[in-house]
Formats: structure tokens, sequence, C-alpha cells
């Protein structure tokens, strides 16, 4: 009887695994740190910037997982990722409090802005986010809503309550809730010409804009900061500290504080270093 | 629309080595799941056929059922096993290639089972009696049903491999999409279409159907050529 060439199709199974677990066989020799950061970052193209420079100076490759900031945070917590580089202050010090983190330490910072519709019916185009939140309300104009705890949810729902608007009884249909990331909500708002709370360096590198442009910006609230953890080798073992650590000392570096000032697209820039400030 | 089609099609061309990385790592993390699915699902598929045992009617629904395992629930399961958190952590498996491979291989093996499971009772319907008074095994029996029908399986692997190259749910959550290491075809669209770039986006998943068109169409010469050589 005639059977299947079974060991042949095994054989060739392992040597496809094999292909997909070692794809680069020249940097397995050095180490791999995994940080677990945001969306904000990796899709701006900082990390794509960054990483080059800080790998050829330390032979540490990255391997950067980009998540909403709550997200991110839950990784760090089960031990999945040596290093989160996140951006909601609150939520990293409840982090490091609870014993997942060893320090926080401020790296960076961009700032949020409104966009909207350029016909702007709610008007609320201008400088204060206050004000212009709660025109939007009034209005009951269509506002595109992360809520997926991302760090920029966060800072939506601060801006929400910090303008008097009280959101359990405000929203409505007007106010949705996509729990996506900033992409999806920007991709949402262009399709329905609704307004929405992003990050700067998001907008820039964002290119499905529609009839959406900045109507609010330069109020100092809309200040958004970065900070750098290493997770608790305390907590989990196998994180990667010496690696981790060198990312960290390197990002808050006069070297890598450079680097990150030198990140523009189209001749702007995106992220303005202070960690000296911070630390 | 049509915009962003005329821009996809003129971005296919410009394609760089980052694409056909990305694209190797996608069939190879597939074709991969779809092999380790095949030597799981074929036996178990024609042994369910073959053999009569009680709960055979359960086992059969189940195995049908889950042909439409959620890829996602999949990849959080595979997630919560293989984080360093659950109880497979200590091998560091998570956002890896392997992971990868893990997840898809639970997707697609019900799949390669309840096709096979189906075409093999179809065979035993006609061929079973003969077996049967050839005294010989089940076993036996399944393996020479499975080489009899080897021709009408192909296409239970050609519909896994669809499944598993094409969803996105699984590879992302247990890989990362992480740049140059386990982001594949479908992470990529996913990514650059929340970043905005829909021409990208969909350049990126004609080039995805683009090849799986010419698996298929290769594997079905093949199967074709077979036939007439050996079927």
């Amino acid at each position: 009887m005639v059977v299947l060439p079974r060991r042949g199709l095994l054989s060739l199974a392992a040597a496809l695994l094999f292909a997909a677990a070692a794809p680069n066989p020249a940097r397995a020799q050095s180490e791999t740190i995994t940080v677990a950061s945001t969306t904000s970052t990796e899709q701006s193209g900082l990390f794509g910037h960054l990483l080059p420079k800080f790998t050829e100076k330390t032979g540490v490759a990255v391997k950067v997982v980009a998540l909403g900031t709550g997200q991110a945070l839950d990784v760090g917590r089960r031990g999945d990722a040596d290093v989160v580089f996140v951006h909601d202050k609150a939520a990293e010090e409840k982090f490091v409090g609870e014993g997942f983190g060893v320090k926080r330490q401020d790296v960076m910072y961009n700032d949020f802005v409104i966009v909207g519709p350029r016909s702007d019916p709610a008007k609320a185009a201008g400088k204060d986010v206050g004000e212009a939140l709660r025109r939007i309300a009034g209005a009951k104009a269509p506002f595109i809503s992360r809520g997926d705890r991302s760090g920029t949810h966060a800072a939506e729902l601060r801006y929400w309550k910090a303008a008097g608007v009280e959101m359990e009884t405000a929203k409505g249909g007007w106010y949705k809730e996509i729990g996506q990331g900033m992409g999806p909500a920007l991709n949402t708002a262009s399709a329905s010409n609704a307004y929405a709370l992003t990050d700067r360096g998001t907008w820039l590198s964002f290119k499905n804009r529609g009839d959406l442009a900045v109507l609010v910006e330069g109020d100092k609230a809309l200040f958004n900061q970065y900070g750098v953890i290493l997770v608790n080798p305390e907590k989990h073992a196998h994180v990667k500290a010496r690696a981790g650590q060198s990312f960290i000392d390197w990002l808050v570096s006069p070297d890598g504080q450079k680097a990150i000032a030198g990140y523009r697209i189209e001749g702007e820039q995106l992220f303005f270093p202070n960690a000296a400030a911070g630390s | 629309m049509l915009a962003s089609f005329a821009a996809a099609v003129s971005l296919i061309g410009t394609f760089d080595p980052e694409v056909i990385r990305i694209l190797l790592l996608s069939l190879a993390v597939s074709g991969s799941a779809v092999l380790i699915g095949c030597v799981i699902g074929l036996p178990l598929g024609a042994l369910v056929a073959v053999a009569r045992f009680p709960g055979r009617q359960a086992v059969t629904v189940l195995l049908n059922a889950f042909m439409g395992l959620p890829a996602v629930v999949v990849g959080l399961i595979v997630y919560l096993l293989l984080s360093r958190s659950g109880p497979l952590g200590g091998l560091g498996l998570l956002f890896t290639p392997t992971a990868m491979v893990i997840a898809q291989t639970m997707l697609v093996t019900p799949l390669i089972a309840a096709l096979t499971r189906q075409v093999i009772e179809d065979s035993d319907r006609e061929l079973g009696e003969s077996l049967r008074s050839l005294r010989l095994s089940r076993w036996q029996q399944a393996r020479t049903l499975l080489f009899d029908a080897r021709f009408s399986l192909v296409v239970a692997v050609l519909a896994a491999f669809g499944r598993a190259v094409s969803e996105v749910g699984a590879v992302l959550l247990v890989g990362g999409n992480i740049a140059g290491h386990t982001r594949t075809v479908t992470t990529a669209i996913s990514l650059e279409t929340q970043k905005g770039d829909l021409p990208l986006a969909l350049a990126l998943g004609i080039l995805l159907i683009a090849v799986v068109i010419a698996v298929n169409a290769a594997t079905t010469g093949v199967r074709a050529f077979s036939m007439r050589r050996y079927g």
C-alpha cells in the first residue's frame, strides 16, 4: 500500500517553522528588548527614526509593540515587555506605585489638537480647549472619542471634566466612542465630518484627512507628556533589565534627546525633548 | 475609491524589499500552520470518518463548528497561554513568528479535519465495504481512503491556507505587528488603514490577493498534472 509521504511533510514543516522563527539570524546574535509603546509614537514614525540610531550605538535591537497606553501598561504588567514608553502620567505613576515599574522618567512632550470640519459648525476654533469643548457639546456637533483607555482617551476625558461638561448626562448620539486607535478615530472623524482630539504627531502623519483641519491648538492644557519606565525585574525575572535600562538611559541622554528633537515631518518638529527638566 | 485604486496599482510597481519580507513572513507563517494543520487534521478527519464510537456525531458537529472559530478569540487564548504571566510564559514565545504559527494552526486544524472528514466519509461509502472485507484496521482504512481521496483533499488544504493567510485578528494579538519581525501583509494593511494611507493599504491587499491566486493556480496545476500522471 502506498502511504502518505509523512516524514517529508514533517521535515518541511520543521524547516518552514525554523525559517519563520529566525527570519534574521544576524540579529539573533545581539540582545533584543521589547518595548510596549503607543500608537502615537509608532504611527508618527518616531521609532523608525530613533531605533536605528540607538541600535547602532549599543547593538541592542528593539521590538516595538504599539498599543494604547492602557493596553501597553497591561502588557508591562503581565511581563510581556521590558520597557513601557507611554503618555498618561497618572496611569504611569500608578504602574510604578504598584511595583510593576522601577521608576518613571520624563522623555518628551508633544501636544494635542482638536481637529474638525473646516466649516466648523460648532464655532469651536480658537485657543481655549475648554471653551471649544463646551461649544461642541452645546451644538451637539458630532465628536469621535477613542474610548479605548489610551493616553489620548484619558486626556480627552480630563478636558471634558475641566470644561465643566458632565459626560454622563451630556453624552448622546453626537458623541461616539469607537474603542480603537488614533488612526481609526481620525478615519471615522474624516468620514463623518466630526470633531476629534488627536496628538499632533499622528495628525501630521495621517493621510486621509478629507475635510478635517486643526481648529484648536496652542492651549497650555494640551501639553502631552511622555514617560518611560523599566518593567520591574523583581516582578518578572526574565526582564532584560540591563539592555532595557540602556534604552532608557539613551532616550534621556543628550544624544537621544537630540535625536527626538531632530524628527520632523514636512519640516515640522513632532516631539519636544524635556528629560532634563523632569528627571 | 477609484483614485485610491489607481494610486494602489501604481504603488505595486514600487514595492521595496521590506514589502517582500512582509510577504515572505505571511507565507512562511501561514504555510507552516497549514502543514502542521495537515499533519494533525488529515489523519484526525479520516479517523473520525471511518471509526465508529459513541459521541462521533458530537465530534463531527464540533469540528464543523470550529471551522468558524473567531480568529480574535483564538488569538486571545494563545496570547493568555504564551504571556509571561500565563502557563507557557517561560517559553518567551509571545510576539514571535512561532506564536503566530501556533495561533494559525489552531485556526486551520479544525477546518482541515472537518473537510477531510466529509471527503473521506463520502469515499468510505463507495470503498468502505471492500476495505472492511480486507480486514484492515481502522487506521489502515483511514490511510487508504486518504490516499485515494488525495486529489479531492487539495481543496481542504487550499481553504485552510486561504483562512490562515487572510486572517488578521490572531496574528495581530500574538505577534504584535512588530516592524521587521512579526508584521504580516494583513497586519500591515490594518496599520496602513489606521494611518489613513488607504492607497498603500489597498496596494498591499491587491498584492496579497494576487499571491493567493498564484498559490491556488499553482496547486491546481500540480493537481491536474499528477491526476493525469498518477490518477
